[in-house]
């Protein structure tokens, strides 16, 4: 038994899922709010039993014959997971009830996707990695198409299934040319080989290897030129599921990318850097010229997270301890800053009406002052003007990258955010400038309106006192050797 | 007073302020409360002139705390004050005091989040003036945008969303340089600081990396002040501004450029600030005549004053880098050098401009309040319908011209003397500004107040009511005593350009050039 201790917190996940899963079999329309509270409950325990048993390690504890480890930026990943997955329930609880998809398996297929999440972040192994990432993704995939009747959900289930499926095939393919090359599948195992070949630059079926666990990583991080899915998914999806699947994951992959390229390829980054560097540079050029003429704030969002993805790969890309303690802060707030956006977009939305359009927003600071602005402090962070805290994670990332002397790739960064500055700015423009179109006042519990305010605030607060994240980020890393 | 954190009430009472006002709302008198903290910021400011050590010239009432230790990242939270920078913050919560009074009555909708934008902005400028470190600086020098976008996008003129966007676009990305350059920097000082001395010592920046650093802080200062032809924001923002953000934007946000310069991108690079000032000095010529010839042919009061902003502004940078083409000379007396007065002259063209601009803004807004127009063509004659209003804007014209005895002559004159020293030329030019300046203010204003009343709407005007008549008579005192008696304001400024000439001086400057070229 003491051999499973170690996955503690993902064992009393799947027991609680399982017992989720059948409780709501007893539930009736009515009383299916104990589901959710279950679901809340049962995240919530996870999360006192990752802070309680894995935690203030000096190191990394492997366990399970190798396959499974905990380290500090597990710790702190997972908690992050855990906590942005509860914000998008108690959203979803809003959402899912005003448009009639009142249904547990939301909640049920929520928490596979979480159980995943957190097994890709402490996988040490090849396959526990892709088991997880499996998980996630399949879990994604049924709830993206949770509206069955709907066409575009549909359509959006289907692509992102259909693309999903490639990536993870392209993912599985390159790791098994690792396994062919390295002859392990355990990460650590693969650096060592690696630390001991000596012309790694020229090794072919790395480079072989190396492509296609990047195309496999870039499909599922949303970067371009593997980013043709994101937006139609994103704007197909229900608000509730768009927001869980914008946030979340996307920690979770942040987890993948640096086990799998920082940790298990660190010695082949000359082969890697190049191709993510490219990748990454198009990522912010292509998301945010791209978002500039979109009109569904859904489809927005979307083109912005590829050019947020770009951003926090040029921190990983550096390899040093303060680029991925950039990537990490960068991810924690995009991430932070997506759910809250979408969140934004449930609490406005009612019976039977959704916030989709941009001008769906028109006015809001004459019809909801406090609202509009929480909304403004988000998308000022979005776009990372001082002194909210997404300043601070472009900030951090530029920093690194000029520490690496990329100097070029930073001018660029920062040009692509003026660009990026100007969409965020239209959509602040309409809620502030235009006058408002007659529109019934907000129908939200209080736990969304304060879950909500918030996260606006802590826009603000972390953008006095970025050092309190910034710390936290730092010091798992150091404690994670990275 | 070292013990008490009189540097960071000013920032942080105006901005605690404003939230407050924010979130009390408009039911519970927005007005009173935010005039009242005006006033009281207003008050903690002028310690700092009295308590302020002029004859030494340093930063004074420090305050250093760690702010960020992390990921790499030293960041200080690193206030002080020299003379220049107390100058500009008296300006500062002066000028926010005054418009806050000037706005009781002209915003009658959404008024508590108006108070509160101007509040807020109030202490991100204060920050401004005091951070003496760099990314400090910038936090501050970004956040200002977001008040002032508001104040210009929700109670501007019909066509604000183009100038504000404009305006926002524009300052950011002059701005994203000044970070990249700011993050180069600090990577090259040896410990990673981005305390603003420890980058006046940087010396192994290649000439290469000096000029590019030079570049990226010409543009995001010069959008800021405006420098030509960075200034095409300007005329828009200006005249589609509620009266308020007119004032703001003239009397305070440009100055934060001119400051910027004084404080980063001189002494930080000074080589290339030297080997680069003559395309600053040609610019600023080019924006006094040129800009001066623009604003003769306005029809639009806001755009004519905008567009002399610009001119007078012209000064402001030519004083500034004129210091390179003067070093070593002595004039007036053996201790006044030309470039002291240069710099001398370039702050107090900044304050004064902050007045008469400030001035003539408000006594615009309050034409507009009675006629909802800013069209010259509109008023004819109002002077015998307001003759007290006729009598305010008559000084402030003057002041604009450059008249001897306002604000205006004195900071003027100052540079046009320096330059006279550099160069015949360079003085000529800048001297047309008295024959242009004195064309297009004198013309306006023969349009405006004198002639036959012909519309049926001038003949019902009133004339100033007691509040604005104290708010014209308080900016008319400051521009008449900065005309007469501008000691005050130069001995406080002195020491501190002494100290900064130390910094930028080409006498020690010099053999660094030879030895890098």
């Amino acid at each position: 038994m003491a051999a499973f201790e170690i996955a503690r917190p993902e064992i009393f996940l799947l027991a609680a899922l399982c017992v989720v899963l059948l409780l709501d079999l007893f539930l009736g329309k009515q009383s299916r709010v104990i589901t959710y509270l279950a679901t809340q409950a049962s995240l919530l325990t996870t999360i006192l039993l990752v802070y309680s048993s894995f935690f203030n390690r000096p190191d990394k504890t492997v366990g399970l014959d190798g396959m499974y480890m905990v380290d500090e930026m597990a710790g702190v990943l997972k908690i992050a997971i855990l906590l942005i997955s509860i914000l998008a329930f108690a959203c979803a609880r809003k959402y899912l009830r005003d448009q009639d998809m009142w249904r547990g398996e939301f909640f049920v297929l929520g928490m596979t996707a979480i159980l995943g999440m957190l097994i890709m972040v402490s996988g040490y192994h090849l396959l526990v990695l892709y088991l997880g990432l499996e998980l996630l993704s399949l879990s994604l995939y049924t709830l993206v198409a949770m509206r069955r009747d709907d066409a575009q959900a549909t359509e959006a289930a289907i692509k992102y299934f259909v693309l999903g499926a490639v990536a993870s095939g392209f993912l599985l393919y390159g790791m098994s040319m690792l396994y062919g090359i390295s002859g392990s599948l355990e990460l650590n195992t693969i650096r060592e080989y690696f630390t001991n070949q000596p012309d790694i630059a020229t090794n072919l079926p790395l480079m072989f290897a190396l492509t296609f666990i990047v195309a496999g990583l870039a499909f599922k991080l949303g970067v371009v030129p593997f980013h043709m899915w994101l937006p139609d998914v994103y704007q197909g999806t229900p608000t509730a599921v768009t927001l869980f699947l914008s946030s979340a994951p996307k920690i979770a992959v942040f987890a993948l990318v640096i086990r799998l390229m920082a940790e298990a390829l660190e010695p082949a980054q000359s082969a890697w850097s190049q191709m993510i560097i490219l990748l990454a540079l198009l990522s912010i050029g292509i998301g945010n010229v791209v978002a500039l003429v979109q009109t569904n704030l859904k489809r927005l969002f979307a083109y912005s997270a590829i050019a947020h993805m770009g951003f926090m790969l040029m921190g990983v890309v550096m390899n040093t301890h303060e680029g991925h303690s950039a990537a990490m802060f960068y991810i924690l707030l995009y991430a932070l800053m997506s759910a809250g956006t979408f969140a934004m977009l449930i609490l406005l939305g009612r019976k039977g009406y959704e916030v989709t359009q941009l001008e769906d927003l028109k006015g809001l600071s004459g019809r909801h002052p406090w609202f509009a602005l929480m909304f403004l402090l988000m998308l000022f962070s979005m776009a990372g003007i001082p002194p909210t805290a997404g300043f601070y994670a472009k900030f951090a990332v530029i920093e690194s990258v000029i520490q690496a002397k990329f100097i070029w790739s930073a001018v660029f960064m920062v040009v692509m955010s003026v660009v990026g500055a100007f969409y965020y700015l239209r959509i602040i423009k309409i809620m502030y400038f235009d006058k408002p179109n007659d529109q019934p006042p907000i129908e939200a519990d209080m736990d969304i309106r304060v879950l909500v305010s918030a996260n606006g605030l802590l826009m603000i607060l972390l953008g006095i006192f970025p050092s309190v994240l910034m710390e936290i980020c730092d010091l798992a890393l150091i404690a994670s050797r990275l | 007073m070292m013990e008490w954190p009189i540097l960071s009430f000013l920032i942080w009472l105006p901005i605690m302020g404003g939230l407050g006002v924010l979130i009390v709302g408009d039911r519970y008198g927005a007005r009173q409360a935010a005039l009242l903290l005006a006033a009281i910021t207003f008050l903690i400011s002028l310690p700092l002139y009295f308590a302020y050590d002029a004859s030494s010239g340093t930063m004074q009432f420090t305050e250093t705390f760690k702010w960020i230790d992390a990921l790499g990242i030293h960041v200080n939270y690193d206030l002080g004050v020299d003379g220049v920078s107390i100058a500009l913050i008296l300006l500062n919560t002066f000028m926010t005091l005054l418009v806050l009074a000037a706005s009781w009555d002209s915003v009658k909708e959404r008024v508590a989040q108006y108070m509160a934008a101007f509040l807020i902005m109030e202490g991100l400028v204060n920050g401004v003036f005091m951070a003496r470190d760099a990314l400090l600086f910038y936090v501050f020098f970004e956040g200002m945008l977001i008040p002032l976008f508001l104040i210009l996008g929700v109670w501007g003129g019909p066509q604000r969303v183009h100038a504000t966007i404009k305006y926002f676009i524009y300052t950011f990305a002059g701005s994203v340089f000044l970070l990249v350059s700011l993050v180069y920097l600090y990577t090259q000082t040896s410990q990673g600081s981005f305390f603003l001395p420890d980058l006046y010592a940087l010396t192994n920046l290649s000439e290469h990396a000096q000029l590019l650093v030079f570049l990226s802080f010409l543009v995001a200062f010069g959008v800021k002040v405006p420098l030509w032809p960075l200034h095409t924001w300007l005329p828009e923002a200006y005249s589609q501004a509620p009266t308020g953000g007119s004032v703001m934007l003239a009397a305070i946000s440009v100055k934060v450029g001119g400051y910027a310069f004084y404080r980063l991108a001189m002494p930080i690079v000074p080589e290339a600030s030297h080997d680069w000032a003559l395309l600053v000095v040609v610019l600023s010529l080019v924006a006094i005549v040129y800009m001066s010839l623009i604003a003769l042919v306005q029809t639009n009061l806001k755009k004519l004053v905008a567009y002399s902003s610009v001119a007078h502004m012209g000064f402001v940078t030519l004083g500034f880098f004129l210091v390179f083409k003067l070093q070593g000379l002595a004039f007036v007396d053996a201790n006044v050098s030309g470039s002291v007065l240069a710099v001398q002259g370039a702050m107090v063209q900044m304050i004064s401009h902050g007045f008469v601009a400030g001035a003539l803004f408000l006594a615009i807004g309050m034409l507009f309040e009675r006629m909802n127009t800013v069209e010259i063509s509109a008023y004819q004659g109002i002077t015998s319908r307001m003759p007290l209003f006729a009598a305010f804007f008559m000084l402030f014209a003057m002041a604009n011209v450059g008249l001897p005895g306002t604000s205006g002559f004195v900071g003027e004159f100052f540079v046009i003397l320096a330059s006279a020293k550099a160069h015949f030329w360079v003085a000529f030019i800048a001297a047309t500004t008295l024959i242009l300046g004195a064309a297009y203010t004198l013309w306006a204003v023969k349009r405006v107040l004198f002639g036959e009343v012909n519309s049926s709407e001038v003949n019902k005007l009133d004339d100033l009511n007691r509040r604005e008549l104290v708010i014209l008579s308080v900016l008319a005192l400051a521009i008449l005593w900065l005309g007469w008696w501008p000691e005050p304001l130069t001995r406080l400024m002195e020491g501190s350009i002494r100290e900064w000439m130390m910094i930028v001086s080409p006498s020690d400057l010099m053999p660094v050039v030879k030895g890098s070229s």
